[in-house]
């Protein structure tokens, strides 16, 4: 649990160690620590890392067909406008989905402060308000999707507004990005019941609310450069 | 740190970084809202992202206060993406002047 290894490593020197199969193993097990962090703090780092090359890709694509085309890309900023007391508001719902999440990651980086001074009612409190932000969040973006879908007429292989390549960028990303909220929701719902119910008071150790937070704070990172990339560019 | 306490650090400073992240938000939705065009735009807007990527990672992750060995095993690898970015962006354009040339 602590970061100082209080395994000895058998004091072999390399030469020593056997050579073949068991020279590898004994090469591979030797004890060390290179992050001194918990195995499941650096596992959600590196799960987090595989992700930030999903995303990516997803983007890079989405940037090589927008450059690549001839046809005009639609105007996001008139795509995604809202119709509010007679006028048209550019960008307006995606805006407020922008802040909704900016806003779940801060209840959240409260949850954490919270389970680590051992206040596990306001820290589950706080996380269920993150997952409450993360539904609306969700909410706000099947309206999207249904006004794209059925009003607009957008498809991923086509829309009658410009670029056919317009729905599958937009699908792919932000479909996927729904998708990784809507897993952290139901992640937020599972710690915080097993926050209440005093699953983690026994060892004390409340980092996994600060796991679950770097896995949430990853999805409000990924829609900063969606916002900037797809939506404003 | 050990695990037992971890990352604490005051709310005060959460509330600071949230409300930066707001007003950031809102700069770059008026960038979109005032009609900022061109090189202006593309610099203002990515300015924005990186500011509020840098914030989320630095302070809600923690990133600031971990061991550099974690921090360059996460921040490094990125980086080569710049490299796939760069291919990409030569591909595109090329594939966009082919067809320039054949379908127009």
């Amino acid at each position: 649990m602590n970061n100082t290894a209080t395994i000895a490593a058998t004091p072999l020197s390399p030469t020593l160690a056997a050579s073949g199969w068991r020279g590898l193993i004994a090469d591979w097990s030797s004890d060390r620590q290179a992050f001194h962090v918990s195995w499941g703090k650096a596992m959600m780092w590196i799960f987090l890392l595989s992700d930030t090359f999903v995303f990516s890709c997803f983007l890079t694509g989405y940037m090589t067909v927008r450059v690549s085309t001839t046809v005009p890309w639609p105007n996001p900023s008139e795509v995604f406008a809202l119709h509010v007391g007679g006028a048209d508001i550019p960008l307006l719902l995606i805006a407020i989905m922008t802040f909704v999440l900016i806003s779940s990651s801060g209840t959240m980086a409260m949850a954490v402060n919270f389970a680590y001074r051992g206040d596990r009612v306001n820290a589950a409190a706080l996380m269920l308000v993150t997952a409450t932000f993360g539904e609306l969040f969700v909410g706000m973006q099947a309206f999207e999707w249904s006004k794209l879908i059925l009003e607009e007429g957008v498809r991923p292989w086509g829309n009658p507004m410009g670029a056919a390549q317009f729905g599958s960028a937009f699908f792919m990303i932000t479909g996927f990005h729904g998708l990784h909220v809507s897993a952290g929701v139901v992640f937020l719902f599972t710690v915080a019941f097993k926050l209440m119910r005093g699953d983690y008071d026994k060892a004390g150790n409340y980092q996994i609310v600060e796991i679950a937070g770097l896995y949430w704070h990853f999805v409000d990172l990924v829609w900063v450069f969606i916002f900037a990339l797809f939506y404003l560019w | 740190m050990n695990p037992v306490s971890g990352q604490q650090h005051p709310i005060g400073l959460y509330l600071k970084i949230w409300g930066l992240l707001f007003v950031l938000s809102t700069m770059s939705y008026l960038v979109d809202y005032f009609h900022v065009e061109s090189y202006l735009r593309w610099a203002l807007i990515v300015a924005f992202m990186l500011l509020k990527a840098g914030l989320i990672v630095a302070v809600f992750m923690h990133m600031a206060w971990e061991r550099l060995s974690l921090v360059y095993a996460i921040l490094v690898p990125p980086l080569c993406l710049l490299v796939l970015v760069g291919l990409m962006a030569a591909e595109g354009g090329h594939t966009f002047l082919t067809r320039l040339q054949f379908f127009h």
